[in-house]
Order: C-alpha cells, then structure tokens, then sequence
C-alpha cells in the first residue's frame, strides 16, 4: 500500500539527511522523496512516498515525529489531494518520427522545450499514471535519458496540513 | 528570551559557562589539538573533570554518573579518533536512554571537508545513535545550542546529545547570554498521559485476575519506583522487570518476580504467558525479554505506559497506549484502580516460586560465581552495583538483592563490554556517599582496564570484582549448548594476572582461589577505601540458568542445573 507524506521540517542543513538516515537504517521503503522550501522561509516540505502496510506507516510516521527537526508529519489521503510529478523525457526523433511524437505530447498535454536533429525533449506533469503511461508511449521511440522529481502533493479545499 | 546582562567573552568561556548554568558539576574528558581553547578555559573554572585514559571511558563514566545521580553527565574529546572513540558510549547511552552531553572538539570551520589532520565527521557519524547532534557554525548559536542540547538529552524519553565544536568557534568572541527557555517547534514531549485512556485502563485492571507488571527502565528514568510499587501493591499484581528496570522494586518484595526473559526466573516467564493482563511501563519489549514474538503473552489484553509514542505497538500489539511519564501516570492509575480479585493468582505464582526457584549445585572446593555474587550482595549491601557484559552480568542481575532504584547500572540494550569500570567510575563521582562496586568478567575487564588508572590518580575507590573463568562466558555457553562444544576463539586463559595488574596502577590487588577466600577478599577490598580489583577464579564452565534458546518462547526455558 502506498502512502504520501506531508513532512514538515526546519529549513536547515541536515535535515534531509536525517530523514533519509532514518528511512534507510529502519528498512522502510522510499518510493519518492521531494523537498522544497514553503511560504514560511524557516520551514520546508518534504513530500515522501512510502510502502507498507498499516503498522509500518505507523512506525514511520511515529518515528519521523522522533526527529527534532521534524515539525509535523501528515499522511496524505489520495482521495483528498492533488499529486502530481513533473519528468522530462529526451526521446530519439527524426524527420520520419517527430510528428508522431508530437501528436502524443499533445494529447497528454505534454510540451516539447527542446528539439535537435535527432532528439526531442518533452515535460510532462500530472500523477504517477499519466508519466507512466506516456512513458510507455515514447519507449517506441528510444527513451535515451529520463529524469522524474517525485511527487509532490497538497490537499483539496482550504484545509492545511 | 535571555537572563540578565550580556557579557564578551570567547566560544570557550562561553561553552564554560553555559555548563555552569545548567548545573554541570564534573566532566569526564580527554583533551586534544581541536579542544585545546576549551581546556585552556577549563584550567580557571570550578567544574570537576576527570582525565580518562581512553574516550570511550569518557563516554561510559558520563553514562554511569548519570544513570546513578539521574542528572546529566557531560564528557569531552578532541576531533577525528577522539569523537570516533566515544562513539561505542554514545552509543551504549542511547539504547538505554542515558541524558548525556558530549562534546568534541572539530577541526576549524574554514578546514571542514578537506580531510583535515583529525577530522571526522562525527556529526554524521553519530546521527543514528544520537537523540539530536549539532554541528556549531557560528559562535552566537552556542549558548541556544548547549540550553537546546540540555534540554534535549534529559527530557521526554532522554538520550545522548553531541555537540560538535569547530576550534575557530571555541576562540571567536561572542556577546554572551544565556536563554531562559528553549523554543523548539518539533519537540513537545508528552508528559501527562490522557486522563480517558487512564481510566480505560483502570477497567481493564478491574477485570482482569490474573495481572502482570513488566516494568522496564523507564521506571528508574522516570523516577517512578515509589509509584510502582504502590500501584502494584494497589492492585496486589506481581511484578517482573527487565534487566534495565532491576531496582524499580526490592528484590525481596513479596509481588517481585525478578527478571523476565532470556535469563529470567522461570516464574517470572510461566506468570507472562498465563497472564491475562500486561502492564507494561517503561518498557520495550526487547527480543530478549519476549522470545518468540507471536507467542508471548498470547492469553493477555496489553496495557503500555511509555513516553515515546514510537515503542507503542512496535513489537507487541497493544490494546491500551497510555503515552506520558511513568511517575505521572502510576499515580493518576493508582487513584483510579481497586484491588482487583487476584488472590488464586498470587497462590499460583507462589507455587512457581517455591516449585522453580532460582538456584545453582553448591559445590565446596570450586568457586560458583552465584556464590562470588551472594557474598557481595551480603558484605556491600546497598551498594550501587554496575557491570560488563556477559555472564557474570546475568548472575549479578539474578543473585544480588537491590533495594532501590539507581544501583544496578548495566548495559542493557547495546550489550557493551568494557562498559562497566568507567561507568562505575562515574558513578562513585557522582555518588561519593555510596559503596560502588563493577561486578566484572576477566573478557570484560580488559576492554577498559587501562581506566584503573583514572580510578587511583583521581583516588575513586571503586572495587572490580572479576569473576574469572578463563573463557568469554557466555559465547562458551553457546558454544556449548548449540555450537557442538567447539569453542572456537573463546579461551582467553592465561591472559593476565589481574592481581598484578592492579598492583602495578597503584591499586589493591586481591585474588580468591578457594570459596572460603571470597568474603574475606572482598571484605578487604571494602575496608581498604582504595580503587581494588579482586580476581575470584570461578568454576570456568559455570552456566547462566535458566535459560531460553533464542527463538523460543519465553516458557520454553531450560534448567542447565538439572
């Protein structure tokens, strides 16, 4: 079962090895992990995808609040919150492939901010499906680099974390 | 917010007085080239420190003087081998939540990263086994980091904090004042435990008949022996603690079972898996207090007291979390809770006891170490008894009568040998009013025996007592009981003549060969007011009984004195 954390923290340096410390010398499993710095420069956000059944979230969450610097952690319910991954793709294209590899970008509200003679850039945001999905699509072409943020996610209405 | 008026002193005088203002009495510390500046401020002040002969000891005294004084103990190290060695300590410390402060000296921060001559990185190093570390990077940060690194390392569930002090840092002029308080977003810990799940719990105890206490360390930490004992008293249940939580009810109380597990009473194990409610406070529930997990306690409901919200339900399922200080919460249940109806239990437990009590063949012409540790627990009643690691740490666990909290101080969760004579050393700094006595293995002994050193230069007199078998014990017992009797790498016999040793430190040195020797040995010892090392040479293959195989269930023990 996956689940997305909302991971307040001190804006300092450190912190973001201590979370993933914690993660690694516990065995918990990191699917994603995503840091920035919020609307209150002294405090940054950690989103962080993890796996596990019940008790192990628990352990998780429980374990992350142990951290000084952790100010607050919660867990992210899917149905109530806006996911989304921002990756790029450079995918191999010619004269003969190009439209092609248009056409999809469009349809999946992708863009194409880079294009050379034989290869293509396109960006692409939204949730883990949707990358997944075009990424598929484009293998056909030869996907020669991929790289991905990891999610990042906030809750619906004006409820805050 | 900061008390009185502000001062220019140096990083050092600072650090200086930032320990006088929380009350710091005595160091334990070994200097070096990065905290020469802190030392030279050190020469002038009034704080106590004791020159160990090797970091870890540092580490280990600090451990033992605050495991017996409840206050924080403070050691010191330079950079690089110097933090490196306090490491094991710190370690030990942590496990068992010990507050403890250390400070190490860094290389300057201009120097950071370039593999400079002793540097470590310690701040990263010791992440995993600190409660909270800093790294200091501006001189004006250090009087809210130490009030910080204070406050950290004794409240909550308490633990060691290291604070890392690059040398500019220790020389670079500062406006000096001290916080009043400390502001820290992400740490409230939760003393008060919730007054519902309290009176939860206080139903439970009313229909159970068949109660247990498992009490751990976190009794002793939390102060809270007197409340134990009358809340168990309150509900007439037995008691059983873990090898940690030794202390927290005489030993001789009538509801006191001893320890529970590995090489716990037989009584104690058969009483948790027939239990039908566990309270437990202050505890773990560590692999080698539960055996095989899923068969521990099966028949009982599970109450647990704890300050740390993460040990609930980290092993064991629990039915009721009462979060918050052991003390607070023992009291608050004891007002809530009646006698329950425990009477046919006790006579059940009674029966165990009398059926399966504790007990080794008593032989005249070798030495049993149960013996050695009957007559210490005679001759130095009251003592504060610290010890290594390995068997003769069980037998002092199992056959020496405590009779309050604070005077059992062992390596419980790290299981650190050498642990024992530096932090007996602490505490006899600490407690100088108490008899304090490292009850030892000859394996043991010489992983710190250098500290005998510190003990008679600094006129600490502490006694070892070694009881010595030739073999790193308890591996030989394993080797023994699972491993087909080949004692691979376990005989260290003929290592060193310890009475000797003693001698050439400058301490007393006394040997026991025959059982009639021990007492008047270790009465010497006693009487002499000296740092003494008293070597007993114990029947070498001697096992710790009972016993349960690792993987077992926890009634599933073995008499090895059949």
């Amino acid at each position: 079962m996956k689940h997305t954390l909302a991971v307040l923290v001190e804006n300092r340096s450190g912190v973001l090895s201590r979370v993933a410390g914690l993660f690694s010398r516990r065995g918990y499993n990191i699917d994603s992990l995503a840091v920035g710095v919020t609307e209150d420069p002294d405090v940054s956000r950690m989103t962080i995808v993890v796996h596990g059944d019940d008790s192990v979230l628990e352990q998780v969450k429980k374990q992350l609040n142990k951290l000084v610097e952790v100010i607050k952690v919660s867990d992210l319910a899917s149905e109530d919150t806006v996911g989304r991954e921002l990756a790029l793709f450079k995918v191999a294209a010619d004269e003969n492939s190009r439209a092609e590899i248009m056409q999809i970008t469009d349809i999946f509200r992708a863009r194409i901010v880079d294009v050379g003679p034989k290869s293509v850039v396109v960006e692409v945001t939204g949730d883990e499906d949707k990358i997944l999905a075009i990424e598929t699509l484009l293998q056909k072409f030869g996907i020669k680099e991929m790289v991905r943020t990891g999610k990042i996610a906030i809750s619906r209405g004006s409820k805050k974390v | 917010m900061t008390t009185g008026s502000t001062e220019k002193v140096n990083g050092a005088r600072a650090l200086i007085k930032c320990l006088e203002m929380e009350g710091v009495d005595t160091l334990f510390g070994y200097p070096g080239g990065q905290i020469i500046p802190f030392y030279d401020e050190l020469y002038d002040s009034d704080l106590r420190h004791i020159l160990v002969r090797h970091e870890q000891a540092a580490a280990h005294a600090a451990d033992g003087y605050a495991r017996a004084t409840g206050k924080t103990g403070v050691c010191v190290s330079t950079s690089g081998p110097g933090a490196t060695n306090l490491v094991t300590g710190i370690a030990t410390a942590y496990m068992d939540s010990v507050p403890m402060v250390a400070l190490t000296g860094q290389v300057p921060s201009s120097m950071i990263g370039n593999d400079a001559f002793q540097e470590a990185d310690i701040k990263g190093i010791t992440q995993p086994i600190t409660k909270h570390n800093y790294l200091v990077q501006d001189a004006n940060e250090l009087p809210r980091v130490m009030k910080e690194a204070f406050h950290i390392a004794s409240t909550g569930r308490p633990g060691p904090v290291l604070v890392d002090l690059p040398k500019d840092i220790q020389i670079s002029e500062i406006d000096f004042s001290y916080p009043d308080k400390v502001e820290l977003r992400g740490y409230k810990p939760t003393y008060k435990g919730n007054l519902q799940q309290v009176k939860r719990a206080a139903e439970e105890i009313a229909k159970a008949s068949r109660p247990i206490i498992y009490a751990g360390g976190g009794v002793i930490t939390s102060n809270a022996a007197a409340e134990l004992v009358r809340f168990a008293e309150t509900i007439m249940a037995p008691v059983t603690t873990t090898l940690t939580g030794i202390g927290a009810i005489p030993t001789e109380h009538p509801l006191n079972l001893g320890m529970l597990g590995m090489h716990g009473t037989k009584y104690a194990n058969y009483a948790i898996q027939e239990s039908d409610l566990l309270i437990a406070v202050g505890a773990r529930f560590d692999d080698r207090v539960t055996g095989k997990l899923e068969s521990f306690a099966p028949n009982a409901r599970v109450i647990h007291i704890d300050i740390d919200p993460a040990e609930i339900s980290k092993n064991v399922p629990v039915n009721i979390p009462i979060v918050g200080d052991a003390k607070h919460i023992l009291k608050a249940l004891t007002k809530y809770v009646k006698c329950c109806n425990s009477e046919l239990w006790l006579a059940k437990i009674i029966e165990w006891k009398t059926e399966y009590p504790l007990r080794y063949r008593k032989e005249s012409d070798v030495i049993k170490p149960q013996f050695v540790v009957e007559q210490i627990s005679e001759v130095c009643k009251d003592a504060i008894v610290v010890t290594e690691v390995g068997q003769h740490q069980m037998w002092a666990a199992q056959y020496f009568k405590f009779s309050e909290p604070r005077t059992f101080l062992t390596s419980g969760g790290l299981g650190t040998m050498g642990y024992g004579y530096p932090a007996a050393i602490g505490a006899k700094v600490g407690r100088p009013d108490k008899l304090v006595v490292d009850i030892s293995g000859d394996g043991s002994f010489q992983m710190n025996s250098q500290e005998l050193a510190t003990a008679v230069q600094n006129d600490i007199p502490v006694i070892a007592v070694i009881l010595n078998n030739g073999y790193l014990g308890m591996v030989r017992q394993w080797q023994e009981l699972f491993f087909d009797r080949r004692y691979s790498c376990t005989d260290i016999s003929g290592s060193v003549d310890f009475v000797k040793l003693a001698e050439a430190y400058g301490a007393l040195g006394l040997r026991a060969e025959k059982p009639s020797e021990v007492r008047p040995a270790i009465e010497e010892a006693v009487k002499s007011g000296r740092p003494a090392v008293v070597d007993v040479i114990i029947e070498c293959e001697a096992n710790v009984s009972p016993m349960v195989p690792a993987g077992a269930a926890i009634n599933e023990i073995l008499d090895l004195e059949d």
